[in-house]
């Protein structure tokens, strides 16, 4: 069992027909409607292939990327077609193949923790129409009414006569059945395979070295190629001297790719990256060469204060009322820096390029997007692109650009006829990455005589992932994703209710691209949001904990999961001697989270993490094993990005260009993550990153409680503070 | 021409002597189940074993491995068989995008060779693999799960 990357262009061949036109391709000319799967298999719908030897074979159209959503859509799907478990694999339609069935599977991006969250309505009602197509064949061969027909486990049975037979012997005669017209999906509460821990369905090859990701993709006569581009971003390829490099073995051609970068294509990617390192380049650094960390954070700074323009996210009553007449205000200012996704594998992509065709391979979370990107960049219809979506090692969001895959197919028009891979180095990928928005925020707050909190005003400086990456999300010039985490209402709210409220933007976009990085802006605006929180409570003497409740009681599930980690972790109990505690919630991705921890500092600067408590209210849990993975995996990335996670910007580009200076935590300085799944039913939210936001500030805040030093700014090696 | 002994059988490799084993490896040799990362022996990625030590491959010379031992993640189990260390992976569910764990089975699988009951703390000190998915706390009690088995 397992999911076999589908490395066989001629994948799903015998399927392209459109599903509307009644005609399968490779079918004879009034024959059957049914199309038919690469191995001949008919399929009972687009969700659901059903083989003859029982293996059912479920069609995914999001991606895997370690997130475990391969296994969770699989499930959701199998629980609704009543099929065995056991004898379920997963494949990916094509992006071509999706076009050319009018996106018969939706979309394919898969990002936003919502991977599950927007599809499990269609996928379960296609394995429901499936089941209903099944259960019709047999009653259609036993002449018995549908109704009395029952199903398990993949075997229908006619409930009067005993009689059986399973899916896969009435599969062909479903698949040429008219699809239901309305199917009714089962009660979360009757799940018997959705809900529950199952293993993913794609971890043994993980662990013998047979997956195959981007990087190990080969082809016949494939060559391999590196890439530089210019590391100041918005600068251009000047020239380059590839007369010193042209002997060198196995070099066999030097190719510049767009404006700004050049490439080496060799036998092999070694000899191609050495080739290209040894080649003399000269860059046109452009207007950002001057461009900095200091001028970046100069900049930002200024609009902490700005009068104008800010954009309003968020706003209820009269803050400058509030404050003119409050009897006491705090006042802070927070900073998050630029940070690189980093997954394991760097960027790749492989790329055959012919006057009638162009295909790609590679791990991607967007295989719509990178079928888009081959279309625009090879110059040739749709109908002659095609993408074969490979594992990727990691995504965190990275992926979802194509940046990579239009250098791939730059590179391979110079060259038709041969496979051309080209993979980024670590330092490539370091030095080109779309970057966690940098940004800073200063934080009002205004108390009335009585010590309540009547004002907060949260203005957030800097960049707009938006503006670049999706201009077309706009709205009237504001990048509303800015203030994930602090709207009024929605999938990412906030959870208190101040009576005078304003958070609002002032928008400054440096050159250096961002992107959507795990977590996206929750990250920073619960750092900046929950910190601050705490740091009022401070201001006035109240309990971190109780000063939240009082500001809560109009947000039910986001105090929900608050409480039960300040339950979990013993909040109204002494703590260990010499043991700190923090607390903190937030909302993002459709999720209610909140964590707390239990730190010691030794030294003032040596931080041990004891417990980390969190809690998940996702609405819906599909399979809390992979959850619990999920959420344990966001505190390593969230931890990894408090403790060491900086991009600094000199000379208008990327310092860090390795895993030396751009470090991840690893075993010794990670704690068990206690986990909390307390699922509320009724909505459906992400798991694969709303936890991430919690980790910092529940760090920070317990630091507080220990040293009584309040740390503004990411990341703490930059305050000498260290994993003890 | 270099003869590189991996998983018992004899390679030829047409790479120069300083190649990284790492590229001899998954170029020449074409065994891709070891891993780039970093290229510099930051993340374990690329961790076999030379005559039964854990090495970052990517940081050795292939020179310097000719008429040595190598193992890779695929010559790890005997012939047919899974090995220990991969049985607990796979019953801990540990992987997320997988794309470490051929390096951090690897070296967990040298650790238990030397030291079969390990602590958390002979963990901490012998894992320093990098996995940006976080799926430490599962390798932990893998870790624990393959060195009772
Ligand atoms: S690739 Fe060798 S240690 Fe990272
Ligand atoms: S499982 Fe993805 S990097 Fe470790």
């Amino acid at each position: 069992m397992g999911h076999a990357p589908q490395l066989n262009r001629r994948s799903f061949v015998l399927g392209t027909a459109a599903i509307g036109s009644g005609l399968a391709l490779g079918i004879p000319f009034g024959g059957p409607t049914a199309v038919y799967a690469a191995d001949g298999t008919p399929e009972v719908n687009a969700w659901v292939v059903i083989r003859p030897d029982e293996t059912v074979v479920v069609r995914i159209a999001r991606s895997e990327m370690g997130q475990g959503t391969l296994t969770g859509l699989a499930q959701l799907v199998a629980e609704e077609l009543e099929c065995d478990w056991s004898r379920v694999t997963t494949e990916y339609p094509t992006p071509g193949q999706s076009v050319a069935r009018k996106r018969v599977w939706g979309d394919f991006s898969t990002g936003g923790s919502r991977g599950v969250r927007t599809s499990h309505d269609y996928v379960r009602k296609g394995g429901a129409a499936a089941r209903l197509m099944l259960i019709q064949a047999a009653a259609n061969e036993w002449a018995a009414p549908v109704s009395e027909c029952a199903t398990s486990k993949g075997v229908i049975t006619h409930v009067p006569s005993g009689r059986t037979i399973t899916y896969g012997k009435v599969a062909e005669a479903a698949a040429k059945l008219q699809p239901p017209a309305d199917v009714k999906l089962k009660d979360p509460k009757d799940w018997i395979i959705a809900g529950k821990p199952l293993k993913r369905l794609d971890t043994v090859e993980k662990t013998n070295g047979k997956m195959i990701y981007g990087a190990d993709i080969k082809l016949p006569g494939m060559l391999n190629a590196a890439i530089k581009d210019c590391p100041v971003f918005g600068g251009t390829l000047k020239s380059f001297d590839d007369s010193k490099i042209l002997g060198m073995k196995g070099v066999k051609k030097v190719v510049r790719v767009g404006e700004s970068a050049v490439a080496v294509v060799a036998d092999t990617w070694w000899h191609a990256k050495s080739a290209l390192e040894a080649m003399p380049v000269v860059w046109d650094d452009g207007k950002n060469a001057s461009v900095s960390s200091e001028s970046i954070g100069k900049w930002l700074q200024e609009g902490l204060d700005a009068a104008q323009p800010a954009f309003v996210g968020n706003k209820a009553g009269d803050v400058k009322a509030a404050f003119a007449g409050a009897a006491k205000t705090v006042e802070a200012v927070y900073a998050y820096p630029y940070q690189n996704h980093a997954t394991m594998e760097p960027m790749n992509a492989t790329v055959l390029y012919t006057a009638e065709k162009c295909e790609v391979w590679t791990g991607t979370q967007n295989g719509e997007a990178v079928f888009a990107a081959a279309v625009e960049a090879s110059g040739l219809p749709s109908d002659k692109c095609e993408v074969y979506k490979i594992m990727p090692g990691g995504g965190f969001g990275r992926r979802g650009m194509t940046d990579y895959v239009r250098q791939a197919v730059a590179i391979a028009k110079q060259m038709p006829g041969t496979p051309i891979k080209l993979m980024w180095s670590r330092e490539e990928d370091m030095l080109h990455g779309r970057y966690h928005p940098i940004t800073q925020s200063k934080l009002v707050g205004a108390f009335d005589a009585d010590n309540n909190l009547i004002g907060l005003h949260m203005r957030i400086s800097g960049q707009s992932i938006l503006a670049s990456v999706r201009p077309e999300g706009m709205q009237n010039g504001m990048d509303p994703v800015t203030f994930q985490g602090l709207n009024a209402s929605g999938e990412a709210a906030i959870g208190y209710t101040v009576p005078n409220l304003l958070i609002d933007h002032s928008m400054r976009n440096p050159h250096v691209p961002p992107g959507f990085w795990r977590g996206v802006n929750v990250n920073q605006n619960a750092i900046y949001l929950e910190s601050f929180m705490d740091e009022l409570a401070h201001s006035v003497g109240q309990d971190p904990l109780e000063f939240r409740r009082k500001l809560m009681t109009k947000h039910p599930k986001h105090l929900a999961v608050l409480n039960a980690v300040a339950e979990r972790i013993g909040w109204t109990t002494p703590a260990p001697q010499g043991v700190f505690r923090g607390i903190c919630q937030h909302m993002g991705f459709g999720s209610y989270v909140a964590a707390a921890t239990e730190i010691s500092v030794t030294g003032g600067n040596k931080i041990k993490i004891h417990r980390i408590v969190a809690a998940t209210d996702p609405g819906y849990a599909v399979n809390p094993w992979q959850i619990d993975r999920q959420i344990a995996g966001s505190f390593v990335y969230g931890l990894s990005a408090l403790f060491y996670g900086e991009c600094t910007v000199k000379g208008g580009r990327i310092e860090q260009e390795n895993f030396d200076t751009y470090q991840s935590m690893t075993m010794k300085e990670m704690p068990k993550v206690e986990s909390i799944l307390m699922p509320s039913g009724g909505f459906w939210g992400g798991v694969g990153e709303p936890t991430i936001c919690v980790a910092a500030p529940a760090v920070l805040n317990a630091y507080f409680a220990a040293t009584g030093k309040r740390i503004r700014s990411v990341p703490l090696k930059n305050h000498d503070i260290i994993f003890a | 021409m270099a003869s590189l002994t991996i998983n018992g059988r004899t390679y030829e490799i047409d790479a120069e002597p300083d190649t990284p084993l790492l590229w001899a490896i998954r170029e020449n040799a074409g065994l891709t189940g070891t891993k780039y990362g970093c290229g510099v022996a930051q993340c374990g990625a690329c961790t076999v074993h030379v005559d039964g030590q854990q090495v970052r491959s990517c940081s050795m010379a292939l020179s310097e491995a000719i008429g040595k031992q190598i193992t890779t993640i695929e010559g790890l189990a005997s012939e047919g068989g899974v090995h220990k260390v991969q049985q607990a992976w796979i019953d801990h569910d540990v992987p997320q995008c997988g794309y470490c764990q051929s390096g951090m089975i690897m070296a967990v699988a040298a650790l238990l060779e030397t030291v079969p009951q390990p602590t958390d703390e002979d963990i901490d000190l012998a894992i320093t693999n990098i996995c940006r998915c976080g799926t430490f706390q599962q390798v932990r009690e893998a870790i624990h799960a393959a060195a009772s088995a």
